[in-house]
């Protein structure tokens, strides 16, 4: 009798604590969620009174960028994300996908479990050292080869820069993307006497679209976000780049440039731009998450 | 064809490039000296002694905040639920903060940790920080390491009379642990070579910090500030040489760790 | 566990190296990153107590002396009337803003309305100021920088505005190596900057040098400032009259900036 009632008891402790560490775990769970909150919370109650003063028309259109004179137009800065981003996508999307067709269709296994960590070792290096690089031998190449001029801070070593630095989400996403093509896919198209290439062009790429898509989403996503690297090779001046060697200033080297001595409206300032900046990423992944899913519909 | 081939070596050749122009102009500089040595003249001289103690306090300060969080989120996510609503927008949420610039961490990290909750430029500031901007790559590593251990270790546990909790403590996890520690070494990989987060929640004091609430630089940080101010190359390429040395390092760790996951289950 | 160990040993080996810090107490200084070396350079060679330098810029230090976040605020622009109320301000040195070129570039010499126009971009190209046919490439500091402020008070004045398309960083050191490393280039940093690699140039025929800027000849120059809440007393004094005695200005001037006084 005793023996029960004891079991009994042993249980329904075992049952309560189960429940009370399944509680622990659920808010362990939305700490990533809450995170986020607090990040867009924080991010609006620093930015938005100055946008609410001045009115988000005098950001986003506003293209005079001087927050000690009370000029806050970061249309240049936004232009400036822009076209480096769209430089970093010609040079990273290219590479990018060549390199996870060779790994993910061309490459014998071995050649793949070496390669695959090496490519991924090159998201492990610091954007700094990117930055430093794109300093030391990028920035005087272009200055001193450009047949326009140009002081070789620029849009152009940004994009290269950049490039390089998107190049392992695009190339790790997309290798996801194509791995999950089903064999019987190639098999099929093999077996109808399709070359390789054919096969590969023909029935792998199409099928593995969204999540080319979405990696290139990503890679986006990572250009914009990019501060580092940017500040040391763009030039960081605030105005519409005439050309791929003007310089150029983007939103996060904007952040980055004039925090340290900020205060007050400037400060303020600062975080509206981090409230764009902050927009556009948000935006951008959910978009590559929303491709990402259909992905999962279209392959049977 | 061979396009493609050539693209892929033109990427692998950028790695091997970068790295090898680091090393070859700061391997000179790398001694036991230059790590356990004070800068001096604002690091034109002497070693980055500070910078090191700096990098680790931090580097731990985040691991301490994102690794209990990270596979406590991962666990509940791989053995508590099935997918639901809820899963949905955590998952969401994970990913969102992903793909947040770091210098969102960093304005964030200087509102909330350095101002509002009174911390000011300091390794906590900091640390927590990094810790939150690792914490997706802990959860994602953790819950694909723990969603690999096979079924029937929980069933066999569960059949033996182990609780869930048990069976999680002392069955899944441990088996799942490379996989998980994995997560947490690319983590401190990400921290170690964060600078623009770091920055604005550490600050740039070059003193060796005495406490958590000290300011402090972190070698990246340190890196970064040699090289904006032409202060010295030598010493900026020997501190990138340390940086670019403790990231191969640790990825080598970690796919070792992996490796060691996949034989496991093989 | 091994890391637990490797920041214990190093934590005890930070101990050990600070063990000679006397318990004359900690001040803290913040503000004008311009000053933040010189006064890391004050704090190295000074042995009555242990201090913190944080940089944040000019105006940071001012709020920061004014609501106690530190001691003493350090300021590289002279102060507006509205920020003076209840500081104290100690000129501690003087620092002259140079403006440089590339080592090779044979211009030497500009006007006060030359340098306005090339910075605001009316002026193109160094042919039109007497050197060879080369763009003029443009640097400045970032906005809320000291040092822009002063170049922007005393070299543009209240009617021009600096370029838009001119390139901007956010460290003077990294300034003089851009202008060190683009012929073309013609940028401004504090007169400590000057070395061998790029060339100042004379401003309406004066050329910067410790004499004429400590006699005011130089106009282009500011104060640097030390600020307390009301007069500085205890450690902060004790700190101030250090910088300001004959060891603390020579330290200045051998970093390059001009002391306070000619004696």
């Amino acid at each position: 009798m005793m023996m029960i009632a004891r079991t009994r008891a042993w249980v329904a402790t075992a049952r309560l604590s189960d429940a009370m560490i399944e509680r622990c775990l659920l808010l362990a769970a939305l700490s990533a969620v809450s995170t986020l909150a607090l990040i867009t919370l924080f991010i609006l109650r620093e930015g938005l009174p100055v946008v609410i003063a001045e009115g988000p028309w005098a950001f986003l259109a506003g293209v005079k960028w001087a927050p000690s004179r009370g000029a806050y137009g970061l249309l240049p800065m936004i232009v400036g994300t822009a076209v480096v981003t769209a430089g970093a996508l010609v040079v990273g999307v290219p590479l990018g996908l060549a390199g996870a067709i060779t790994l993910a269709e061309l490459a014998p296994a071995r050649a793949r479990t070496l390669l695959k960590p090496m490519i991924e070792l090159l998201a492990g290096i610091p954007s700094v050292v990117y930055g430093f690089i794109g300093m030391e031998i990028l920035v005087p190449f272009i200055r001193e080869r450009g047949t326009l001029g140009g002081p070789g801070y620029s849009a152009l070593a940004a994009s290269i820069i950049l490039g390089i630095m998107v190049l392992p989400t695009i190339i790790g996403i997309s290798i996801d993307a194509l791995e999950a093509v089903p064999r019987s896919y190639r098999d099929g198209s093999r077996a109808l006497g399709a070359t390789q290439w054919q096969t590969i062009t023909g029935v792998v790429l199409p099928a593995a679209r969204n999540g080319i898509v979405a990696a290139v989403i990503l890679g986006m996503g990572r250009a914009v976000g990019e501060t580092m690297a940017v500040i040391m090779v763009a030039g960081n001046a605030v105005q519409f780049p005439g050309s791929i060697l003007a310089p150029v200033r983007t939103l996060t080297a904007n952040i980055a440039l004039e925090m340290s001595y900020a205060s007050g409206a400037h400060a303020q300032a600062l975080f509206a731009t981090g409230i764009v900046l902050f927009i556009i990423s948000l935006a951008l992944n959910s978009i590559a998450g929303r491709v990402r899913g259909s992905r999962r519909k279209a392959t049977p | 064809m061979w396009v493609m081939w050539a693209s892929t070596a033109v990427t692998v050749g950028l790695l091997l490039f970068i790295i090898g122009f680091i090393l070859k102009r700061g391997a000179h500089v790398l001694s036991w000296e230059f790590l356990f040595t004070n800068p001096r003249q604002s690091g034109a001289l002497g070693g980055i002694l500070p910078t090191v103690v700096s990098t680790i306090w931090v580097s731990a300060a985040a691991v301490l905040v994102a690794a209990p969080l990270g596979v406590s989120a991962a666990i509940y996510l791989a053995e508590y639920t099935k997918e639901s609503r809820l899963t949905r927008i955590i998952r969401s949420g994970t990913e969102a903060l992903a793909g947040i610039p770091s210098i969102i961490f960093g304005l964030f990290g200087f509102a909330f940790f350095v101002t509002t909750l009174g911390l000011g430029w300091s390794i906590l500031s900091g640390g927590l920080t990094l810790g939150l901007m690792i914490l997706p790559t802990v959860i994602r590593t953790s819950e694909e390491a723990l969603r690999a251990v096979p079924r029937y270790y929980r069933d066999v546990a569960q059949s033996l009379g182990a609780s869930k909790w048990q069976s999680i403590r002392s069955v899944i996890l441990p088996a799942a642990a490379p996989g998980v520690m994995t997560g947490v070494v690319l983590g401190i990989g990400r921290a170690i070579s964060e600078t623009a987060a770091v920055i604005f929640t550490a600050g740039v004091a070059l003193r060796m910090p005495l406490s958590p609430f000290d300011s402090a630089r972190t070698m990246s940080v340190h890196f970064y500030t040699l090289t904006m101010e032409g202060i010295s190359d030598d010493m900026a390429y020997g501190t990138a040489s340390v940086l670019v040395v403790t990231i191969l390092l640790i990825n080598i760790g970690a796919y070792s760790l992996m490796n060691r996951l996949t034989r496991r289950y093989r | 566990m091994s890391r637990l160990v490797t920041v214990a040993i190093l934590a005890g080996c930070s101990a050990a190296a600070d063990a000679d810090v006397p318990a004359g107490g900690v001040i803290t200084l913040a503000g004008s990153t311009s000053m933040q070396p010189f006064a890391e350079q004050w704090a190295e060679e000074y042995h009555g107590g242990r201090i913190i330098v944080q940089a944040g810029g000019s105006t940071a230090g001012i709020k920061a002396a004014e609501d106690g976040t530190a001691d003493v605020g350090m300021s590289s622009r002279s102060l507006q009337p509205a920020e003076i109320t209840g500081l104290t301000q100690t000129v501690v040195a003087r620092d002259g803003i140079a403006v440089i070129v590339h080592a090779a570039n044979p211009v030497r010499a500009l006007s006060l309305v030359q340098l306005r126009r090339i910075y605001a971009g009316e002026i193109r190209n160094w042919r039109d100021v007497g050197g060879a046919d080369a763009t003029i490439t443009v640097i400045t500091r970032e906005d809320g920088s000291g040092t822009r402020d002063a170049f922007q008070q005393f070299v543009m004045g209240e009617a021009h505005e600096i370029a838009t398309s001119a390139l901007v960083t956010a460290y003077s050191g990294g300034l003089r190596k851009m202008v060190s490393q683009d012929p073309g280039a013609i940028g401004y940093v504090t007169f400590s900057q000057l070395n061998t690699q790029i060339h100042a140039v004379s401003i309406d025929g004066v050329m910067p040098s410790e004499p004429a800027i400590a006699s005011g000849a130089y106009r282009l120059q500011r104060p640097f400032l030390f600020l307390t809440r009301g007069v500085p007393t205890g450690a902060a004094k004790a700190f101030i009259t250090f910088v300001l005695s004959d060891a603390g200005q020579r330290l200045a001037r051998t970093q390059g900036l001009a002391p306070v006084s000619l004696e």
